[in-house]
């Protein structure tokens, strides 16, 4: 097994086995319960300390940059420009976001149930790169336990110079966003907040605050083991690294799976197990994401570089099938609805235009109308008009639905529909 | 003196979302630069203020009964925004906007 060429350290890495393929991060194969201390260390090796010195601390910020990383939240924003923002900042803190509040997403609660040290790492890292003294992870209610068991494991072993606390997150779609989070963890409230200030120059209790998704710092905790060379070896040369991809829908086995950043879509979906029926769409990237044509994506890159000529991206990590007898039209109305539901209600536009907007495709759907135009000037008006991009997404998933199913409208309204079933998770409205 | 030509400054005027409730003064105060959309609030057609709009502009940011306007100064690059809240980190009851507080 070759060494990796890990350049922010001084002393390299001889004797570290670097595994090949994938998963990395998942455990490889089929295991019970979440992997323990001592089973991580195994597999991955003592996570490196990145050094009291400011030079080790730059040099493995560096490596990060040459690595590629970028956010697994959805933006993809460059972790290294994140990380070295925070690092210039007095009396930092990091916060690792497991909240994943896109119903349709479990990615982050597979990998902190399954890897929970794995992301604890990263978050350990982190802070020791940006000099923070605390880490606090907010995982997901579904997993708070097994994630609560790891730290305390971790403060039993002695292993971390870096405190951690664990909160659960909120359950709320809008909760995910990176101000929503601080302001979570400090008040109580799922709400963004508005920029400027950014958060890594002033967020949790006024300090610069570093929120990264929980998959991002997992991918961290392995780079610092084994090099920025070694996470380019998978993935494309815009987006290297692997991912993970949550797959449901019409596949005959809904999943969690890690793929090589580019894999094919088709392949993809073979990874559930293939079409459970015949597909009409596929929902990329998430609620906030695009419906595209089965047949045109299958043979696409599953990257943000191959999907942009169907004007989608790779969002959080998700594809969903739509089956034949479903229809697209009463799903993206089921999905509007609850998007505008999960409004955090503080910003008019997005309070009054997602509800016009799932006004809008429900008359759609329902055959009331076929008339465009109200929907379409509703769109045009909530685009960039939120603290957040709530509005931005909601608005995304829409139109990429006027796009490809448009041509149903006309059917809709002489009362043909395609299908009442449905296969996209939508938690139940609640009414406090 | 010489007036510093290519280094033009400009404001750009912007709304916070959150704090605004759309109670329309703004659109009609710079029908110039601000429409109000279906619901009332605040469209900006044109964020960066013409220098014989700036007076107007900053009658419309004292004018709103939220404080919900403000302008942002660009210079080259850089910005600066002119927003209350955040130039008085100790401050006074414009520090509502802050995160500290």
């Amino acid at each position: 097994m070759r060494s990796a060429d890990c350049a922010w350290r001084d002393t390299g890495l001889a004797g570290v086995r670097v595994p090949g393929g994938l998963p990395r991060l998942l455990p490889a194969g089929f295991t019970a319960g979440p992997v323990g201390l001592a089973g991580h260390l195994t597999r991955y090796g003592p996570l490196p300390s990145p050094g009291p010195g400011e030079r080790h601390r730059e040099a493995l910020i560096e490596e990060v940059r040459r690595a590629g990383l970028t956010g697994r939240g959805g933006a993809a924003f460059p972790t290294a420009r994140k990380l070295a923002v925070v690092a210039a900042g007095h009396d930092p803190v990091v916060v690792a976001n497991g909240t994943e509040g896109e119903p349709a997403s479990s990615k982050d609660k597979v990998l902190l149930a399954r890897s929970p040290h794995l992301v604890l790492d990263g978050a350990v890292l982190a802070a020791e790169m940006v000099r923070a003294r605390q880490a606090v992870i907010v995982a997901h209610h579904s997993v708070r336990e097994i994630v609560d068991d790891a730290a305390a494991e971790r403060t039993r072993a002695g292993c971390d110079r870096v405190r951690i606390r664990v909160i659960t997150a909120a359950d709320r779609f809008v909760g995910g966003e990176a101000s929503a989070v601080v302001r979570w963890i400090e008040r109580g409230i799922p709400a963004p907040m508005v920029t400027p200030p950014r958060l890594a120059q002033r967020g949790l209790g006024g300090a610069p605050t570093l929120v990264q998704n929980v998959e991002t710092l997992a991918h961290l905790a392995l780079i610092a083991r084994y090099g920025a060379s070694w996470f380019r070896s998978v993935g494309t040369l815009q987006e290297p690294g692997s991912m993970l991809v949550t797959i449901l829908g019409a596949v005959r086995q809904p999943c969690v799976h890690e793929i090589a950043i580019g894999t094919p879509i088709g392949e993809v979906l073979g990874l559930a197990g293939g079409p459970s029926a015949p597909l009409q769409a596929l929902l990329i990237g998430g609620y906030f994401g695009n419906w595209v044509d089965t047949v045109k994506a299958a043979r696409l890159p599953f990257s943000s570089a191959g999907l942009e000529g169907l004007g989608a991206g790779v969002g959080a990590g998700l594809i969903a099938a739509l089956p034949a007898d479903v229809c697209g039209l009463r799903e993206t109305a089921r999905v509007a609805r609850y998007l505008a539901d999960q409004s955090a209600g503080q910003c008019g536009p997005c309070l009054f235009g997602l509800d016009a907007v799932a006004d809008g495709v429900e008359r759609l759907a329902g055959g009331r109308t076929s008339d465009l135009s109200p929907l379409r000037r509703c769109l045009d008006q909530v685009d960039g008009r939120g603290a957040c991009s709530h509005p931005d997404g909601a608005a995304r998933l829409v139109r990429s639905a006027l796009d490809l199913f448009g041509p149903e409208l006309e059917q809709h309204a002489h009362g043909w529909c395609c299908g009442t079933g449905s296969v996209l998770p939508v938690p139940q409205r609640r009414r406090p | 003196m010489i007036s510093r030509a290519g280094n033009a400054a400009t404001e750009l005027l912007r709304v916070d979302p959150i704090a605004c409730d759309g109670r329309g003064l703004c659109a009609e105060m710079l029908p110039e630069l601000i429409t109000p959309d279906d619901w009332g609030f605040p469209i900006i057609r044109d964020d960066a203020v013409p220098a014989h709009l700036l007076g107007d502009a900053r009658a419309t940011i004292r004018a709103c009964p939220k404080l919900a306007l403000w302008l942002e100064h660009r210079r080259g690059g850089s910005r600066v925004s002119r927003r209350p809240a955040l130039g008085a980190a100790s401050g006074t009851g414009a520090g509502r906007q802050g995160r500290l507080t």
